[in-house]
């Protein structure tokens, strides 16, 4: 999948006004009608993780990825509530971990709108770096290696890398495990 | 404020008391879910909160002491009772018609909007109404009278999964919306996971845990070690329920504080409200009551 989201610094003007397509591009789609934000949540009742962290790993996981950039618009909490059928003082307490991390923060009267991005690097730099990691990961489905032997061997070798530099890696991607990077 | 508020409440049925010496304090702004085993008082409770039975001893007042069944006290709760009681030869129009004139204030706008939005036809009999439609239906006639307390007894025991969900979409959406505090009655514990912020256990009619789910979790976690240290363990610590396999232990222990220590060769792991509940339930001698928010609290909890 590609990730070609335009630069949205228009959307702090309110995303309800924002011109049909602002959002668009890629292969997001058109969002649902009366969804103003880029990104649904959904739950995952086996994983064993409380709701409020999965939906604030899913806001992470966006932003690294470059589905979410500064100015968007998270879901209303209203929207969450009535599509996933859960209470909203969870769906407030993942954005209030969301404001703590300073990530996003809420505008009264119009919704909670992200303020920080996660991804390090810029857009065409992320392409490129994907590109170098297909080419790895050919190399490594040549040698024989599967899905599972490939997330080991990243995994560890990230990890060495990190205990090398002298574990400054970063910390918000603590919460997100070490599997998200290859997703 | 306490939404419901009950000091020795009790309820005899003939010889037998249905619920006794139950002392509780609801407080507003939150999913309360009311939790026990067939028979714990559930639905007692719930009938003397709403003012549909008179309590044999004790009292009960809601939204801020007013009695219970009084005139104030109805205008603020609506209640569903189970099986989603309509009257079952009346079409979903004619049910509108008739809620709309026994109640001094109804939102006739947000309950055909409402209906039109699930699909409920208008025209067709009550009975004849799928089972999530007609929960719908009574579920929609409740919160159009905008109530600030919405009481549910078991409204999905006869609902399918996706009946479920969206009438638990449509409370948390009232919720979120016009900050109806909710309490209400359900076996399906898994479900109430998602949606309950506090947590009344009922045992033998009287109230064995009852708290925010968030600090109920927290207090407690389960110790996983050698069964032969089990015993030892148990000594000092508040062990709530413990399964023991020929080697390993499972223990679900109440702590202080977060920072208990973790006996040595033992394994802590959190919770899950399932598995708390489910504890508490097999062992009705234990029990974890808050010592503050009790009735009478004097926190002004501004929750809203």
């Amino acid at each position: 999948m590609t990730i070609d989201k335009p630069v949205n610094g228009a959307a702090s003007g309110g995303a309800g006004a924002s011109p049909p397509g602002a959002h668009g591009g890629g292969d997001r789609g058109t969002p649902p009608p009366g969804s103003a934000s880029p990104i649904e949540f959904r739950l995952d009742h086996a994983s064993g993780v409380p709701t409020y962290l999965q939906l604030v790993q899913q806001v992470e996981h966006a932003l690294r990825l470059g589905y979410l950039t500064p100015g968007d618009q998270l879901p209303k909490v209203r929207d969450v509530v009535a599509s996933l059928a859960i209470n909203p003082n969870t769906v407030l307490k993942a954005y209030r971990e969301l404001d703590t991390k300073g990530l996003a923060a809420g505008r009264p009267g119009q919704g909670t709108f992200v303020r920080a991005t996660l991804s390090q690097v810029a857009l065409p730099e992320l392409a490129g770096l994907r590109r170098s990691l297909l080419g790895w990961l050919a190399d490594a489905d040549a040698a024989g290696l599967d899905g599972d032997g490939i997330v080991a061997v990243f995994a560890s070798v990230l990890r060495e890398f990190r205990d090398r530099r002298g574990g400054s890696g970063d910390r918000r991607g603590a919460a997100g495990g070490e599997t998200k990077g290859v997703a | 404020m306490n939404v419901i508020e009950a000091s020795g409440l009790g309820k005899r049925y003939g010889s037998t008391w249905a619920l006794r010496e139950c002392t509780l304090a609801i407080p507003a702004g939150h999913v309360a879910a009311l939790v026990g085993p067939n028979g714990a008082g559930k639905t007692t409770l719930l009938n003397l909160a709403v003012g549909l039975a008179a309590p044999t001893a004790g009292s009960v007042t809601v939204l801020g002491g007013r009695p219970a069944g009084s005139p104030a006290a109805l205008d603020g709760i609506a209640f569903v009772a189970q099986d989603a009681p309509l009257y079952k030869n009346l079409s979903a129009a004619d049910m509108l018609h008739l809620t709309r004139n026994l109640n001094r204030r109804f939102d006739q706008r947000y309950a055909q909007a409402r209906l039109g939005e699930l699909g409920v036809p208008l025209k067709q009999k009550a009975g004849q109404l799928s089972g999530g439609q007609q929960a719908q239906l009574a579920l929609t006639l409740a919160l159009a009278r905008r109530p600030r307390l919405l009481v549910l007894d078991e409204p999905m025991a006869m609902l399918d999964p996706l009946a479920r969900h969206d009438f638990m979409a449509t409370v948390m959406a009232a919720v979120a919306g016009d900050g109806v505090s909710v309490v209400l009655s359900s076996h399906v514990l898994a479900e109430l996971e998602r949606v309950a912020d506090y947590l009344i256990l009922l045992s033998r009619g009287s109230v064995q845990v009852a708290g925010e789910v968030d600090d109920l979790l927290a207090c407690h976690r389960v110790l996983t070690g050698p069964a032969a240290e089990a015993a030892r363990c148990a000594e000092r610590l508040c062990v709530v329920h413990a399964r023991r396999g020929g080697a390993q232990a499972h223990l679900l222990v109440r702590t202080n504080g977060t920072t208990d220590p973790v006996p040595s060769r033992w394994e802590a792991h959190p919770v899950s409200l399932e598995e708390l509940t489910l504890a508490y339930l097999r062992e009705p001698g234990a029990a974890a009551l808050p010592g503050p928010a009790r009735a009478g609290d004097a926190k002004p909890a501004e929750v809203n």
